[in-house]
């Protein structure tokens, strides 16, 4: 009963995680928001110490239950696991702690974050690799699918479904996600919650804990028939029948060998008292609702192209916008500073994922590795949208309004007067059009006859619409240049 | 719940989705014209009679919008196999002026209509086409010669039937892109250079049988045009006739200077002088043809069978003046449809004409953009689709989903529901029809489209309104 309450727990949390970074429309996030703020990680980089007070107590209670259906990724592995399962059945035994390694890896990790390479240490951090995963390599196909809907509601002349832009956002992020889904889908696949045992600094933390927790699930020797089949069923590997001893410190709490034992020797219990066994359910193991669904619907989509946009033929060469090399990059509005979001954010990507003007994307500087910067080819930071701060869990940016959003400023405009269209004695005011902020204005230029372009930097917040309209390609003439530390306009 | 089962409810889930969304048609969209089935009569066809006694058939086919081996794709090739296939029927039933000019199509149009009617005996269609050097290069006297002969190389024939000086009344612009005015034009192109001389003596040599001239813009310049007439003798003239441009010309939208002049007026003058008439954009660009919703329950209810176009192309014929109308047919449906309106053109009645005047009055207080996607303006040097963004406005407007006023505070739920759904009809349609970074947000104003309009459209000023629509 115990096993069944936590698979379901398990479905639900896993499934509105995903779909949190699946979705782009913006809509989840209000109502969904709230489960990335109580993962572990995130709550402790945010100073939420109401969550992480929770989440202790949490686990002085009934153990690691935290591993087992709050975080993503141990669900994940779940799912490798069960398929892993399927192909052996049986295939545990007890193995050994690796204390050394544990305390090792998370002391490593800690004084990474310390050090400011946070950007190395987290890509082991659970919550955020699986938002990797699920941004790079779920929310595309999650897209395509909705571009299907969209192919098809056009020529029904619905506007229910609206296509977007499936893009790399970057080659390396997509890399790392790869491997983290392979190399961590293997693991359990094979050793069950291996990578939890070993590398996961959360894991260890919460490991540490459960080893005190009051409810745990406890052997009862006169009762035992050392059939061994929890032994052999456990994921985490922890039970050591021969001694009738589990190390509490690897085990997730998943409920599976109480379901298991046929004689129900194994009950969560304090361990104090001994009550009579009380008559239990008899059929084991027979709800299996899993992820399969989700991955079938998921591969069919996969075949599926995304739909070209149609080009009119008189239509004149876009070039590709270039990147600007900016001395001190783009964070968003609500990241403080540079250094406040480096100490802050776990680099989950929920922001890049959830930015409906794909200004957000992952850095590829070594310190900042994978956490989001700013760009303005395909969109500027629109002063009415604060998606980024809603759904940042780690506190790196943090929740403003509109009306602080407008009082921030987090770069200035640079001009690049040679690149100017009035250089040229073209008309043209794009930039100063655009901007939201009425920081832009078109000055005569007596030097050489024609007008040029000025910025007010006590007015200018950074948006980037004047970078992102500027009509000169590849190189914008008016650019975007950070600020280490954001500024009150 | 089983996994099997699971995966059936939720194939048929989504069978049943998309079920759904096709079968929710918008109530208001469009009415795209429909066409009236049966037998196209081959021998019905009403003719009229130009000034030197030529039998031209009322509905004339015009080449500016020819299909391409990629409908999605203008600059793609031409599909000549299916412009060989209109030609052939269409002379099969009756037509046979054919109109052309050195500038549609990407210059590719003369070619392809020289290719089509190569295929037939001469004496079997009628060739008019345009001397179109609007470009300031080709003013000179060399320059406009050598585009008069190259016409008679691509159509493949020895003498044209109907000449015509091309859009006179639209400002041009010199290499240095400064603006010259429409008078300052017309004498630039055709009377300083002695070109209109030139061609009055080719007339008298039958290299051409009629000479005629085309007009937009300043109606001044038409006056002027037909003040020569005593010297010249024009033979016919082309102006943009429609049941909205007969009295509603210049209240279509604000223009630019002062736009054509009320056809009303415009044919009045030509009657008069007895000089037969030439008509384009019957349709208004196909505007009258995806008429708004009042409009086409009024002319449905009416003539369920007949299309929302039939009602443009009888008006067009009405008055007698008129020698053919041009139309440009890129589709089998559309020549067929207006075959059987003008295989006999029967005429309104007075009373379709009041209800004809109506729906102008109506429709000219809309603000439809008057854009008739003749792609003059195209390509933008800064990569706006501009005909495809006004097509995308004008049909929003058509259907009700372009919304003047900010929605109130405290707006009651079905306003709100409303004006959402306007809203996201309106963005994700426009989306759909146009890139991002071709839209309207994306124009600067440098103005170079404004002299290519021949609808004389504030181009700059009607994308700045639409940015703010779609803001």
């Amino acid at each position: 009963m115990l096993r069944k309450i936590r698979i379901v727990l398990a479905c639900l949390f896993f499934a509105a995680i995903t779909l949190m970074f699946l979705d782009f429309t913006g809509t989840l996030h209000t109502y969904l928001g709230w489960m990335a703020k109580v993962q572990f990680l995130p709550a402790v980089l945010a100073l939420n110490v109401g969550v992480v007070v929770v989440l202790v107590l949490l686990t002085l209670l009934v153990g690691r239950v935290y591993c087992s259906v709050i975080c993503p990724m141990g669900v994940m592995q779940d799912c490798f696991g069960w398929l892993g399962g399927k192909v052996k059945k049986n295939r545990f035994h007890y193995a050994k702690n690796h204390w050394i390694l544990r305390v090792v890896v998370l002391v490593v990790f800690v004084l990474l974050m310390v050090f400011g390479l946070g950007g190395i240490a987290i890509l082991i951090a659970p919550y955020s690799a699986y938002g990797r995963i699920a941004t790079n390599l779920f929310q595309p196909v999650y897209m395509w699918l909705n571009n299907l809907c969209a192919f098809f509601a056009e020529r029904a002349g619905s506007y229910a479904f609206y296509s977007v832009d499936v893009w790399v956002k970057s080659g390396l992020l997509l890399l790392i996600a790869v491997v983290t889904f392979v190399v961590i889908g293997f693991l359990s696949f094979r050793w069950g919650r291996l990578w939890c045992n070993t590398i996961c600094p959360v894991g260890t933390v919460l490991g540490f804990l459960s080893k005190f927790s009051l409810l745990k699930p406890r052997i009862d020797q006169s009762k035992c028939i050392g059939c061994k089949k929890c032994e052999k069923n456990c994921k985490s590997m922890c039970i050591d029948i021969d001694t009738h001893k589990v190390d509490y410190s690897r085990c997730v709490a998943c409920m599976d060998c109480i379901d298991n034992c046929p004689v129900k020797a194994i009950r969560l219990t304090t361990g104090k008292a001994q009550p009579a066994p009380a008559p239990a359910d008899q059929k084991v193991d027979s709800s299996r609702r899993k992820f399969v669904v989700t991955t079938a619907a998921v591969g069919g989509a996969m075949l599926l192209q995304a739909q070209e946009t149609k080009v009119d033929g008189g239509l004149a060469v876009l070039e590709d916008k270039q990147l600007p090399e900016r001395q001190i990059p783009l964070k968003p509005f609500g990241a403080v500073s540079l250094k406040h979001f480096a100490n802050h954010c776990t680099a989950c990507q929920l922001c890049v994922s959830a930015c409906p003007q794909q200004v957000l994307r992952p850095s590829k500087s070594l310190t900042t590795l994978m956490q989001p910067e700013m760009q303005f080819d395909r969109g500027f930071c629109s002063p009415d949208c604060t998606r980024c701060s809603e759904v940042c869990p780690a506190g790196a940016i943090k929740k403003i309004d509109t009306a602080q959003k407008s009082a921030i400023s987090i770069g200035h405009a640079v001009t690049v007067p040679q690149n100017c269209l009035l250089a040229q004695g073209e008309t043209c005011n794009a930039c100063s059009r655009h901007c939201p902020a009425a920081a832009i204005s078109i000055v005569s230029d007596p030097s050489t006859g024609h007008s040029r372009v000025a910025v007010n930097e006590s007015l200018c917040i950074g948006c980037g619409a004047c970078e992102h309209y500027c009509p000169v390609r590849p190189f914008s003439a008016i650019y975007v240049e950070g600020r280490e530390v954001h500024t009150a306009v | 719940m089983d996994r099997r089962k699971f995966l059936k409810t939720l194939g048929a889930g989504a069978l049943a989705t998309t079920a759904l969304a096709a079968g929710c048609d918008n109530p208001n969209q469009t009415q795209a014209e429909g066409f009236a089935l049966g037998e196209v009569p081959t021998d019905k066809m009403t003719y009229r009679t130009g000034t030197h006694g030529e039998k031209v058939s009322l509905l004339g086919f015009g080449f500016m919008r020819l299909p391409t081996v990629d409908p999605d794709d203008r600059q793609s090739d031409l599909d000549q196999e299916a412009i060989n296939q209109l030609t052939d029927y269409a002379i099969a039933h009756g037509l046979n002026l054919f109109d052309t000019s050195p500038r549609y199509c990407q210059a590719r149009s003369e070619t392809s209509l020289g290719i089509a009617l190569s295929r037939h005996k001469r004496e079997d269609f009628l060739i008019s086409t345009k001397l179109s050097n609007q470009s300031y290069d080709i003013w000179t006297r060399e320059g406009s010669i050598k585009m008069f002969e190259e016409s008679f190389e691509k159509l493949q024939v020895d003498y044209i039937d109907f000449y015509m000086l091309h859009c006179i009344g639209l400002p041009a612009r010199d290499n240095e892109g400064n603006e010259i005015d429409p008078m300052k034009a017309f004498y630039g192109r055709f009377i300083d250079n002695g070109i209109l001389d030139f061609l009055i003596e080719q007339r008298a040599k039958g290299r051409i049988r009629n000479l005629g001239f085309s007009y937009h813009g300043d109606v001044k310049v038409f006056d002027e045009a037909l003040a020569m007439h005593d010297k010249v003798h024009w033979d016919h003239v082309l102006i943009q006739h429609n049941y909205i441009n007969w009295q509603h010309a210049g209240a279509l939208a604000e223009k630019r200077g002062t736009g054509d002049a009320n056809s009303e007026y415009l044919y009045g003058e030509l009657a008069k002088r007895d000089i037969p008439v030439f008509v384009m954009e019957p349709l208004l660009g196909g505007q009258l043809a995806t008429l708004p919703k009042f409009a086409a329950d009024e002319l449905k209810q009416r003539e369920p069978e007949q299309s929302l176009a039939s009602w443009a192309f009888r008006f067009a014929g009405q008055q007698p003046r008129i020698l053919t109308v041009l139309s440009g047919m890129t589709y089998m449906e559309h020549l067929q449809d207006n075959l059987r309106t003008m295989s006999p053109h029967k005429p309104l009645t007075d009373e379709e004409l009041a209800m004809l005047r109506d729906i102008a009055v109506r429709y000219a207080g809309i603000s439809l953009i008057p854009c008739t996607n003749c792609q003059y303006c195209m390509p933008c040097p800064y990569g706006l689709d501009i005909p495809t963004i006004f097509a995308h406005y004008n049909k929003m407007v058509n259907e009700g989903n372009v919304i003047t006023d900010d929605l109130a505070e405290d707006a009651p739920a079905e306003e709100r529901r409303a004006y959402r759904k306007a809203r996201r009809a309106f963005l994700v349609g426009y989306n759909r029809a146009v890139v991002p970074e071709r839209q309207a947000d994306r124009c600067i104003g440098c103005g170079k489209c404004l002299p290519e309009c021949p609808q004389q459209i504030d181009i700059p000023g009607k994308m700045l309104m639409i940015e703010e629509k779609s803001k």
